[in-house]
């Protein structure tokens, strides 16, 4: 199929461009969380710390999503030169997910900071409570394929690395229901990240049986 | 991240210069030190909070803003956008700053509040004749919500004690429950079936008679605004705050516990009696420690949230464990 647009080829500028437009978000949810912290301003409202917490987290999902995205447009479009940019999407939303945790840990729940939090309270937070369990879970998901994102560790865990980063697969998944657990009782946001990422999963299932029975026609 | 750095972290935004009003008296501060009588007393064991606290208000202003009860030497009153942009009210959204947004329109003249159920005298009130035989009074309370953060509010109101004798419950009256107006139209909210529409909640009658519970028609000397619960509310300053219902259109007396919105939305993690209480968690979060809106540091959450000493006594020999 002809690529959409005539774009053969990557518009120039565009790693640059995805790179700052993914920076962008986090920048300023540091920038703003600190200034509101710290310097008196109130970019993000009465409680900046919840707003910087939500809002790392929610992008984390985005940035997941839009790496199982990266395939289907490559299909719909035949823009193939997307590939190479979901290494990037990917460490991206790790980055996120580790600011995340950090806004959660010493902004929010204040461990190291309060007096009255200690890291027992953490633990407890951790593994007594299901969504942060699972929560973390997808986290220490995501170290491994972080890890092995460089070009040498491909070629070195060989076919083992496709099988490791199936967990791609796993961690959005974990990630949403965190998020579903985690608000009190209005489920629409949560809903509405589930249903896009459901939308991805199911392209997936359906190019994995067409490819099975293309291989069994052949 | 080093411990001197956050010392330093109370945030005293500017108030931008559209709100200076005339009674901008009390609110050209984002917070300041509320209780004259408590400054400097007992500050043995009253958390760090931030070095840089804003200024203490002089004390004609305190006067204007009430008077304050159960609150801690570190305690400060918070400042008119947090009290009145910050809330739950899921009749007009569940974000914190959709009340403000979308409660604007909302018509509380005329308002009928209706006293029924096991009461000698029942009757339909316009709000004005069912506030009129009591005083007002502004009292600056502590308000924990169960979310884990809480405010200072200076509210104005009147004991709830005052409506519930004049209606003289019969002796078979041992509950309270009230129930928020039912209005789709003018509350965008109660078109998803978030809750169970109406919002109702539920006191036994001894707590609706103990003189710490406000019917609450003002904050900060002004008249209640429509996202903070208008024109009528509760206010029970040793439980949660989802406790405090909001635009009351009936009080009725029972015999029997009522159904109330949040522990019959989920019953694991809400209870009837909803005290405020740090050993007792959460399902999802501990309640052990607060966030004070407007400040960095975690607080400690207190027992009946600073109220022990006036309504422990209501719950001598319950398990609150299981009474959450």
């Amino acid at each position: 199929m002809a690529p959409l647009g005539g774009l053969a080829r990557q518009p120039r500028g565009f790693g640059v461009v995805l790179f700052l437009a993914a920076l962008a978000p986090a920048a300023w949810f540091v920038y703003a969380v600190l200034s509101d912290l710290f310097f008196g301003s109130s970019y993000l409202g009465t409680d900046p710390v919840k707003a910087a917490e939500h809002g790392l987290g929610e992008w984390t999902l985005r940035l997941l999503f839009a790496t199982l995205a990266i395939t289907p447009l490559r299909r719909i479009t035949g823009w193939n030169w997307l590939a190479k940019h979901r290494r990037t999407l990917g460490l991206f939303a790790f980055a996120y997910v580790s600011l995340h945790l950090l806004t959660w840990a010493l902004l929010d729940v204040q461990v190291g900071i309060s007096e009255y939090v200690g890291w027992a309270d953490v633990k407890k937070d951790i593994f007594k409570r299901p969504f942060i369990t699972i929560g973390m879970t997808a986290f220490v998901l995501m170290i491994p394929l972080a890890v092995t994102s460089t070009k040498k560790m491909i070629a070195r865990l060989g076919r083992n690395w496709r099988r490791l980063h199936r967990l791609a697969y796993v961690v959005p998944v974990l990630g949403v229901f965190h998020f579903w657990m985690a608000v009190k009782l209005d489920i629409t946001e949560p809903g509405i990240y589930g249903l896009v990422l459901a939308a991805l999963l199911l392209w997936r299932a359906r190019e994995a049986r067409l490819a099975k029975a293309s291989a069994a026609a052949a | 991240m080093p411990a001197y750095l956050i010392d330093m972290t109370m945030r005293i935004p500017i108030l931008p210069s559209s709100e200076i009003t005339p009674e901008s008296a009390y609110l050209d501060r984002r917070s300041f030190i509320a209780a004259a009588g408590v400054i400097g007393a007992g500050l043995v064991g009253a958390p760090a909070l931030g070095a840089c606290a804003a200024p203490a208000a002089d004390a004609s202003q305190q006067g204007s803003l009430g008077t304050p009860y159960g609150l801690q030497p570190y305690d400060q009153v918070n400042a008119w956008e947090d009290v009145t942009g910050y809330n739950n009210f899921y009749e007009f959204g569940t974000g914190k700053d959709d009340p403000a947004a979308n409660a604007q329109e909302f018509r509380t003249k005329p308002w009928t509040v209706k006293v029924e159920g096991l009461v000698s005298k029942p009757g339909d009130y316009q709000l004005e004749d069912f506030l009129k035989p009591s005083k007002m009074e502004d009292r600056i309370y502590r308000m924990r919500c169960v979310e884990a953060w809480s405010m200072v509010i200076p509210w104005r109101g009147i004991p709830l004690a005052d409506v519930i004798k004049r209606a003289e419950p019969t002796a078979a009256a041992k509950f309270v429950e009230f129930t928020t107006l039912y209005d789709p139209q003018q509350m965008p909210g109660q078109r998803a079936r978030v809750l169970d529409w109406p919002y109702n909640e539920g006191l036994r009658l001894d707590e609706a008679l103990h003189p710490l519970t406000l019917l609450v028609t003002g904050v900060y000397g002004k008249e209640l605004p429509n996202q903070n619960g208008a024109p009528l509310r509760l206010v029970v300053p040793w439980k949660y705050g989802f406790k405090g219902i909001k635009s009351i259109v009936r009080i009725r007396l029972t015999s029997t516990m009522p159904k109330t919105a949040w522990s019959t939305a989920i019953p694991s993690e809400y209870g009837f009696y909803a005290n405020v209480n740090p050993e007792v968690d959460h399902p999802r979060w501990s309640q052990a420690t607060e966030r004070r809106i407007g400040q960095f540091r975690r607080i400690p959450t207190l027992m009946f949230n600073g109220y022990a000493d006036q309504v422990a006594s209501l719950y001598s020999g319950m398990d609150l464990r299981r009474n959450y």
